[in-house]
């Protein structure tokens, strides 16, 4: 018992020493939909955790849960966050949006950023990064590498994210090769190497000799590399699992981002916010290009990158069609935000139906 | 020299020691896990075991792990009918998919209208779609004689791919901006599954799941059709000399699990969950299999085996965020307590002899020896 007594006072007095020591560091916690070695979105959400750790030193101490199923569970995890006394949590799946609202509510002195979602509140902020930029870019070398003019593209769940990507992705693919077609699989999750690996190994024997993917794993890009054709990477860059196929990729790059946010609640500046970052402002970025590409290609495809940086290029400027061949966009006309947010149409010349 | 010896009759002492002997070994396992990955093992078997009854905030996770441990008592109480019977339904999965689709469906059928009548609708809706679902594969059986391991898996794939479509198509919240998702039954007063009594989880689910645990002992004790599932698992052939129709037992059994995991599943999309989206299983159905088994296929036990389930749960992801765990380790040391389980299940349906082995002389030596080891 003696014993027992004196870890207690040492405790007691480690407590108080700490306490005595300065400011408390800010906690900063994650939720993960996947696990940290996805390679892809979660993978990427954990690396922005990482720089903040780097960039904050001793100033913050940061946490994470991983593969946290949307719904119920996450409103557990994230109750368990903010009453351990946790201030800013980033929730970085569209799925925690009603959980992180009901507990947002239930402690309003607790900051929440919620990725991709639509609905805030004074103590919860939303944030995503303008990809479909990306896939412009990359829509742009896909058109110019094919030979079979048919590129493959392996996509999640038909929500507006995904088909904003598609249609940007075909518009800069058609843009540069009028002969281009796309064959879309739906593979109906984020994440199962072994399903992507299948939406693959289809395309491929339809023709396809590009594939893009709006899903999180490497394994279409390992396939790619063992068949000799091209594929990119999605949300990593993915080079390891493709040396050649690898042409370049989207890289959700959420470090500055992060970092701002953890300083405006160190700094007390923090407000609710909602913010869609492109390439200009870094949140979206293209992966080196690989060297099979042709240096005219690599040189358009780097201007067409800074074009959007710059906001010279919009990804949707008309004239653009609905796939019914009713007019959406007149000639020079730029998609709104409003719209885009909403996708629910494929543009014109890509074959197939938006599954219901 | 050991050896392994079947006892004529399970042993009760055992029966009641290796769950508990499962968990104390997967304690030490699971620590030496933790140990390994660099995490102190004592405060992180705290974390997931201690903390979550006793700690600080022991109010609000007791509660959670009631709301978890609802659904898998509930479905595992109709599987271990069936399981007693040596009728394997695998897919309650499936079944609890279906059965929160239907009892959903039928719940935004009224929306927005308000009645009393609504909840009472959905869970017989919820009911029946898992009642139907499982009498696909008690139907192929009893026709066709297929295996209904494999029918009952396959068609949670079928109901897991009919769940996106329906959160992508029918049931989509036409205020959702074109993402896949039902609308919020918590948010429509009359289709919504709360806490009864604020703050202590109970919600109806908790409530079916402990009714269906009195119920199902006094059905497996008390009543003729329990004693005929038992019959039908420990000797068919009894059974059928005892004037018992397989067939019906298939149906019964297959029908009151289906009707019970569709139960949860409404219980749940109109509860805790909220709404019918894509990933709304989270693998309850596959749990309620190990939670049937933790309990010994014993209502009471299955109550007990529930709680300690959601109690991992509940701890497995306080030992992540407040000792940095990986969720894969978490899973592993759930894993290790099925495992556990199953080895330690030996010691109740056999006993171990130190025997003595004989060596029998051979011929050519003129004096045999005799060893002992």
């Amino acid at each position: 018992m003696k014993i027992f007594k004196r870890m207690a006072a040492g405790a007691v007095l480690a407590l108080g020493l700490a306490g005595a020591s300065g400011a408390e560091p800010l906690k900063v916690g994650f939720i993960y939909v996947g696990p940290v070695g996805d390679l892809g979105w979660s993978y990427q959400h954990d690396l922005g955790r990482q720089a903040i750790e780097a960039h904050f030193g001793d100033q913050v101490e940061t946490s994470y849960v991983e593969s946290v199923p949307e719904g119920s569970d996450a409103e557990r995890v994230l109750t368990q966050m903010a009453r351990s006394g946790t201030k800013l949590i980033f929730t970085t799946s569209f799925g925690y949006m009603d959980p992180t609202l009901n507990v947002a509510a239930k402690f309003p002195d607790v900051k929440f950023e919620h990725a991709t979602g639509y609905k805030r509140a004074d103590n919860v902020s939303t944030y995503s990064g303008r990809f479909y930029e990306g896939r412009t870019v990359l829509g742009h070398i896909a058109g110019h590498m094919t030979k079979t003019n048919t590129i493959g593209y392996i996509a999640s769940y038909p929500i507006p994210e995904v088909v904003r990507g598609i249609n940007s992705a075909y518009l800069a693919a058609k843009a540069v090769n009028p002969d281009v077609k796309f064959k879309i699989v739906w593979a109906f999750t984020w994440f199962d190497p072994g399903k992507e690996a299948d939406a693959a190994n289809a395309l491929i024997e339809q023709g396809a000799d590009v594939i893009m993917q709006h899903t999180d794993s490497p394994a279409a890009m390992t396939i790619a590399e063992g068949k000799g054709i091209y594929a990119f990477g999605q949300a990593s860059d993915m080079m390891q699992f493709g040396p050649n196929a690898r042409l370049s990729s989207i890289i959700d790059n959420w470090d500055p981002y992060y970092i701002s946010r953890v300083q405006a609640v160190l700094d007390g500046t923090w407000v609710s916010t909602d913010t869609w970052d492109g390439i200009g402002a870094g949140m979206t970025g293209i992966g080196e290009f690989n060297k099979n590409i042709p240096d005219a290609v690599k040189a358009s495809a780097a201007k067409l990158k800074d074009d959007l940086a710059s906001g010279a290029v919009h990804s949707f400027t008309g004239p653009i069609n609905k796939q019914d061949g009713s007019p959406w966009l007149a000639a020079g006309e730029i998609a709104d935000d409003g719209t885009l947010l909403g996708m629910d149409f494929y543009v014109e010349g890509i074959e197939g139906e938006l599954p219901k | 020299m050991f050896r392994l010896e079947a006892r004529p009759q399970a042993s009760k002492t055992w029966i009641v020691l290796t769950p508990i002997l499962a968990v104390v070994a997967t304690m030490f396992a699971g620590g030496l896990l933790f140990a390994a990955l660099g995490k102190d093992p004592v405060a992180s078997i705290q974390l997931i075991f201690w903390d979550p009854l006793f700690g600080e905030f022991a109010a609000m996770d007791r509660v959670d792990i009631l709301k978890k441990a609802g659904p898998l008592i509930l479905i595992a109480l109709g599987l271990s009918i069936g399981f007693r019977a040596g009728i394997w339904n695998i897919g309650a999965e499936g079944q609890y998919i279906m059965g929160a689709i239907c009892g959903a469906a039928v719940g935004l059928a009224f929306y927005p209208m308000e009645a009393t009548f609504i909840f009472p609708l959905m869970v017989i809706a919820g009911a029946l779609g898992g009642w139907a679902w499982a009498m696909i594969p008690a139907f192929l059986k009893n026709r066709f004689g297929t295996n209904e391991i494999l029918v009952s898996l396959m068609l949670v794939y079928v109901a897991e791919h009919f769940l996106s479509q329906m959160s992508l198509g029918l049931l989509k919240n036409p205020e959702g901006r074109g993402f896949p998702g039902s609308r919020n039954l918590q948010q429509y007063a009359s289709a919504s599954n709360p806490e009864l009594f604020p703050g202590t989880g109970m919600h109806w689910g908790v409530i079916a799941a402990l009714v269906a645990v009195i119920a199902a002992y006094i059905l497996m004790n008390r009543h003729l059709t329990g004693f005929q599932v038992r019959v039908t698992g420990e000797s068919p052939r009894a059974a059928a000399f005892a004037g018992i129709i397989p067939r019906r037992i298939v149906v019964f059994c297959l029908g009151t699990s289906g009707a019970l995991a569709g139960l949860a599943g409404l219980f749940e999309v109109s509860g805790p969950a909220g709404q019918i989206s894509i990933d709304f299983n989270q693998g309850y159905g596959f749990t309620a299999i190990i939670v049937a088994f933790l309990g010994r296929l014993n209502p009471f036990g299955i109550l007990l085996a529930g709680l300690l389930m959601g109690l991992t749960y509940i701890g497995g992801n306080l030992a992540e965020q407040a000792a940095g765990l990986p969720a894969a380790a978490i899973q592993a040391f759930q894993g290790m307590l099925l495992f556990f389980l199953l080895a330690f299940d030996l010691l109740s349906n056999y006993r171990i002899r130190r025997v003595r082995r004989r060596v029998v002389p051979q011929v050519t030596e003129p004096t045999a020896s005799q060893e002992t080891a």
